[in-house]
């Protein structure tokens, strides 16, 4: 908690969502959902975190907040007053970092000062002051091309600072950058916080790494997909600064893991995505089949030796919940594994799958395929069916469209296709963009 | 500019410095040629007669300024076009969808059509005044600067980085600042090198748009394209050489003075983040950042553009009105609806224009000399392409070779078509040749270089380690122009092709009669049935004519060029 700041007197939170919703109209006219009944508060003093994967909306509420697009429902608060585009007092720092490559470090500092019509002299003077708060001292002068990932991101904190908001928003302001300069960015960061050296009074986070949401934040909203909503909120209680080898941080982000892998009808995140469909509506993940036996294989060996805790795995394998959830998904999908509790257990199935040879894997591969994902069974039996053994990529998408976004159903067939070139099941030709049981000679 | 606060405090400070001087030279010498290329344009029209276009190469000089005047008010006619048209193009969805088609229509008119349709309304602006005419020429030269101009920054409109808007968004920039702080800087390298095509492409358009004879109204406004249609009405060959002297002069003179400060500017607008190559540099730029005299100006231009900014800067919500989308699609078939009237009677009003004095045979005639104008331009096309795809391709992959080509290939394409007339017509009646075949090269001369331009810089773009993947398997000869070399260049040669088709189209108006002192040679086509009918006053068949060439324009450019280029974006597009 920011030493400096206490819960305001007469109880005004620094933001306030209330049910917001966000929905975005789809080519034939039905709307697709982003964003269910969300709400949320912050009070002066605290670092909110959004968790969750991608596309579970935490994005779309982040610019909801900052008024640079509007709820279909609901309604955003700031300071008790409703948001109405971008307000004063709110600024946001970006993932890509956003800043104009033709204006120098202090030119983009300035920016946002210049727009609130602030005087040139006191310009110069808080600019100046932000670059060297946030450590740019020197670089005035350099354009952001001139500068790494690490620093760069600083002229973005720079610029957010300067002009004195009393909320932050950042959004995943760390994804960009290398393991090390990230931990630099963070601490560096929490120190300025900490020391109350910030004009800010609160910030949200916007991240889909675990760690990083219990290192920073002091609650963490987990957020779940397919419309992205909250499904639990997360108190991290922990001192600061705080410390990942500590057993009590550990267990916490174990716990997050837990929440975030629960069986359906606790409110959870993983298997809700795949109990959504039990037919061919079922989304499907772009997942290599590289990716899926270089698992297998892994947890297979020891140490893990058929059962691994996923937050062992992710950091084994430098995956981020991004590239973890969705293979895990998928080989509960194809029965190769089962997730639950934060654990991930592969079945007998699996186990021989490690051990055999490659015509072994595909023959069994293709029959999990086949009994287990719905599309895929279906496209087969059309195939079989016609006499040419050929039909068209339309014609699936045109049927997968009736129950998903059009993203969503090029998703899951492109995520099919290159399961099925592994199972050999059928072929696909991307430039007729047609199915057939023929093989390339 | 300076960047660093520290520099502000100095910049005022201090004697004049020499590049002060070097500053104060250009801006007096920028001066002078305003006023005297300006000068008697409020003139009254028979002051042109008394004192007529003469062919001494002392008068060149005078011309020269009036003509590249011309063409530097056209250009910023372009750029005014640019900014407003292609910017409601990007902002408004509903406005997009008939202003870019709008757009592709205007780019496929033959430029020339545009002349003699609208010289007797800009005559009439100023009655008895050379400003009239001098309005029509201007006029002649935007229709052939404007419409790439405008593309090129209606594609960097819709292309600005998501996150840079809602960053500019957030930071509460208004729609004003935003326009000329992202926008613009971002569209900004990519609309200098259309304006550098464009001003290639305008001298081609010179000569028709400076001597306008359309039936009995004949203008000569002094030019360097006046002097280049009385040296050949002449039979001057003396006077032809002065000419392509003084152009080549001028030509190198504001690349010097104007493009290539732009360029060397426009560096910092690019968007890639990565240190690249050397930077590109002008000595005018230098000069020009290194005065204090000029420091000073641009401060004070500078709180003019805030206060302007201050003044116009919107109060309203910065967020986008949401509407409900059954709204949206009813405002959108409403507009629809219009735009389809609109065109309707168009059409109706031009077939009532039409009709009484042509019959389907006319139709016949002009589809017929379209096929004839269409296989010469494809033929032409071929040929190009057949010495130019090798050729870019070998300057492309040797960028000392490419610094030296690209220069000379830019001239080569602002060089008028009707400064060959004497060669070809010469050539043509010596030899008893066909001019079917034989004046053809002209409609390709301006145009091929596009080709070459698109091909040098798709060469020049293939990775290094592609072409180490060619040495490593040891694939050459025919194998690796196959796999290799071809594919990598053909999204861009496509767009070349693009433009050289288009560019030829319009080249045919010129090119299918050529004159020499009393001689005329000319072949059979389209251009020549415009040019003919231009020639004669007869204003139904020019409209006829120049309706059939935008049509075969728009139809190849349609079922050809645009299908081909989606099918090379999609397949073998790097990165």
């Amino acid at each position: 908690m920011n030493a400096n700041l206490k819960p305001s007197a007469d109880g005004v939170p620094l933001l306030d969502v209330v049910h917001a919703r966000k929905s975005f109209p789809r080519g034939d006219g039905a709307e697709l959902l982003v964003l269910e009944d969300v709400s949320l508060t912050v009070q002066p003093g605290e670092i909110v975190g959004l968790l969750g994967r991608s596309g579970s909306g935490k994005s779309t509420l982040l610019r909801l907040i900052a008024g640079l697009s509007k709820p279909a429902g609901g309604e955003v608060r700031y300071l008790g007053t409703p948001v109405r585009g971008p307000a004063e007092g709110i600024a946001m720092v970006f993932q890509s970092f956003a800043l104009f490559p033709w204006l120098t470090v202090y030119e983009n500092v300035a920016l946002g000062l210049e727009a609130l019509k602030v005087p040139r002299d006191e310009i110069r003077r808080r600019s100046l002051a932000a670059i060297d708060l946030i450590g740019l001292d020197g670089f005035e002068s350099a354009y952001p091309r001139e500068l790494s990932g690490g620093m760069r991101q600083r002229v973005g904190f720079a610029r957010a600072l300067v002009v004195q908001p009393n909320l932050l928003l950042m959004d995943e302001p760390f994804s960009a950058l290398d393991v090390l300069t990230a931990e630099t960015l963070r601490t560096d960061f929490l120190d300025l916080w900490s020391d109350g050296r910030m004009p800010i009074k609160g910030v949200i986070l916007v991240t889909h790494n675990i760690e990083e949401a219990v290192q920073m934040c002091d609650r963490v909203l987990v957020f779940a997909t397919n419309p992205g909503r909250i499904v639990s909120t997360i108190e991290v209680a922990l001192p600061r600064p705080r410390n990942r080898l500590d057993p009590a941080f550990a267990a916490l982000v174990e716990s997050i893991y837990v929440e975030m892998t629960a069986k359906p009808g606790r409110g959870a995140a993983l298997r809700v995505e795949r109990a959504a469909g039990a037919g061919i509506d079922m989304i499907l993940a772009r997942v290599s089949s590289n990716l899926i036996s270089g698992l297998i294989e892994t947890i297979a060996a020891p140490p893990f030796s058929g059962k691994a805790d996923l937050p062992e795995i992710a950091s084994e394998l430098q995956l981020e919940i991004d590239d973890l959830f969705p293979v895990a998904e998928t080989l509960q999908m194809l029965r190769l594994a089962d997730v639950e509790g934060g654990d991930l257990r592969l079945t007998p199935e699996a186990i021989f799958f490690a051990d055999s040879s490659v015509d072994e894997r595909k023959r069994l591969f293709a029959r999990h395929l086949l009994a287990y994902v719905p599309l895929a069974a279906h496209i087969r039996r059309v195939l079989d069916e016609r006499t040419s053994h050929a039909a068209p990529k339309s014609r699936f998408l045109d049927e997968l469209e009736d129950h998903m976004s059009p993203e969503a159903a090029e998703q899951s067939l492109r995520a099919l296709v290159s399961w099925a070139r592994y199972a050999e099941i059928f072929a696909y030709d991307d430039e007729t963009g047609s199915f057939s049981l023929e093989n390339p000679t | 500019m300076p960047h660093t606060p520290t520099a502000w405090s100095t910049a005022s400070r201090g004697a004049p410095s020499r590049f002060d001087l070097i500053a104060l030279l250009l801006v007096v010498g920028l001066l002078a040629f305003f006023a005297e290329g300006s000068r008697g344009v409020l003139a009254p029209l028979t002051t042109l007669d008394a004192s007529p276009v003469s062919l001494d190469p002392h008068h060149l000089p005078l011309y020269v300024a009036r003509t590249t005047l011309r063409m530097l008010a056209a250009l910023a006619l372009s750029l005014l076009f640019t900014f407003t048209y292609a910017t409601w193009a990007a902002k408004s969805h509903r406005a997009g969808r008939i202003l870019v088609p709008l757009l592709d229509m205007l780019q496929s008119v033959p430029i020339l059509g545009f002349i003699s349709v609208t010289v007797v309304f800009f005559l009439s602006l100023a009655p008895g005044r050379v400003l009239g005419a001098e309005f029509a020429a201007v006029f002649a030269i935007f229709t052939s600067q404007a419409w790439n101009m405008a593309f090129s920054f209606y594609q960097s409109l819709r292309t600005v980085p998501a996150e840079l808007t809602e960053a500019a968004r957030s930071f509460r920039l208004s729609a004003w600042a935003r326009f000329w702080r992202l926008e613009v800087p971002f569209g900004m390298p990519a609309l200098i090198w259309n304006m550098m095509m464009s001003m290639s492409g305008g001298w081609f358009f010179v000569v028709a748009s400076e001597a306008i004879s359309v039936g009995s109204t004949t203008v000569t406004l002094p030019g360097v394209g006046s002097y280049i249609s009385l040296a050949i009405a002449h039979k001057d060959l003396h006077a032809v050489g002065w000419a392509i002297g003084a152009m080549l002069a001028v030509i190198l003179l504001y690349d010097q003075l104007l493009f290539r400060p732009l360029v060397a500017w426009a560096d910092r607008f690019r968007f890639e983040q990565d240190p690249g190559d050397l930077p590109p540099r002008s000595w005018v730029l230098d000069a020009l950042t290194g005065s204090r005299m000029v420091a000073r100006f641009l401060r004070q231009l500078r709180h003019a553009g805030r206060a302007i900014g201050a003044a116009i800067r919107t109060t309203g919500p910065v967020v986008a009105r949401l509407e409900a989308p059954q709204n949206a699609r009813r405002l959108d078939r409403i507009a629809t609806g219009v735009v389809a009237t609109v065109l309707l009677l168009a059409v109706w009003q031009a077939a009532e224009f039409l009709a009484p004095e042509l019959g389907w045979s006319d139709i016949g005639t002009t589809v017929g000399l379209g096929t004839i104008t269409a296989v010469r331009v494809f033929l032409l096309i071929a040929l190009a392409s057949a010495v130019w795809v090798p050729v870019g391709v070998y300057v492309g992959l040797r960028p000392n070779v490419a610094r030296v080509v690209q220069p000379i290939a830019q001239f080569m394409a602002a060089f008028p078509a009707n400064l060959l007339f004497p060669v070809a017509v010469f050539g043509i009646i010596s030899w008893k040749l066909n001019p079917d075949i034989w004046l053809s090269p002209l409609m390709i001369l301006g145009t091929q270089w596009y080709i070459l331009f698109n091909v040098i810089a798709g060469a020049s773009a293939i990775p290094s380690e592609m072409r180490h993947v060619g040495n490593n398997f040891h694939v050459t000869g025919w194998l690796w122009w196959k796999r290799i070399a071809l594919p990598a260049v053909f999204p861009f040669y496509v767009t070349g092709a693009l433009t050289a088709s288009g560019g030829s189209w319009n080249a045919a108006i010129v090119a299918e009669v050529a004159s020499w002192g009393e001689e005329r040679v000319k072949a059979h086509g389209l251009g020549r049935y415009i040019a003919d009918a231009t020639a004669a006053g007869d204003f139904h068949r020019i409209v006829l004519g120049v309706v059939t060439m935008s049509l075969y324009v728009l139809l190849i450019n349609r079922l050809l060029w645009r299908p081909l280029y989606y099918y090379a974006e999609r397949k073998f597009r790097m990165s």
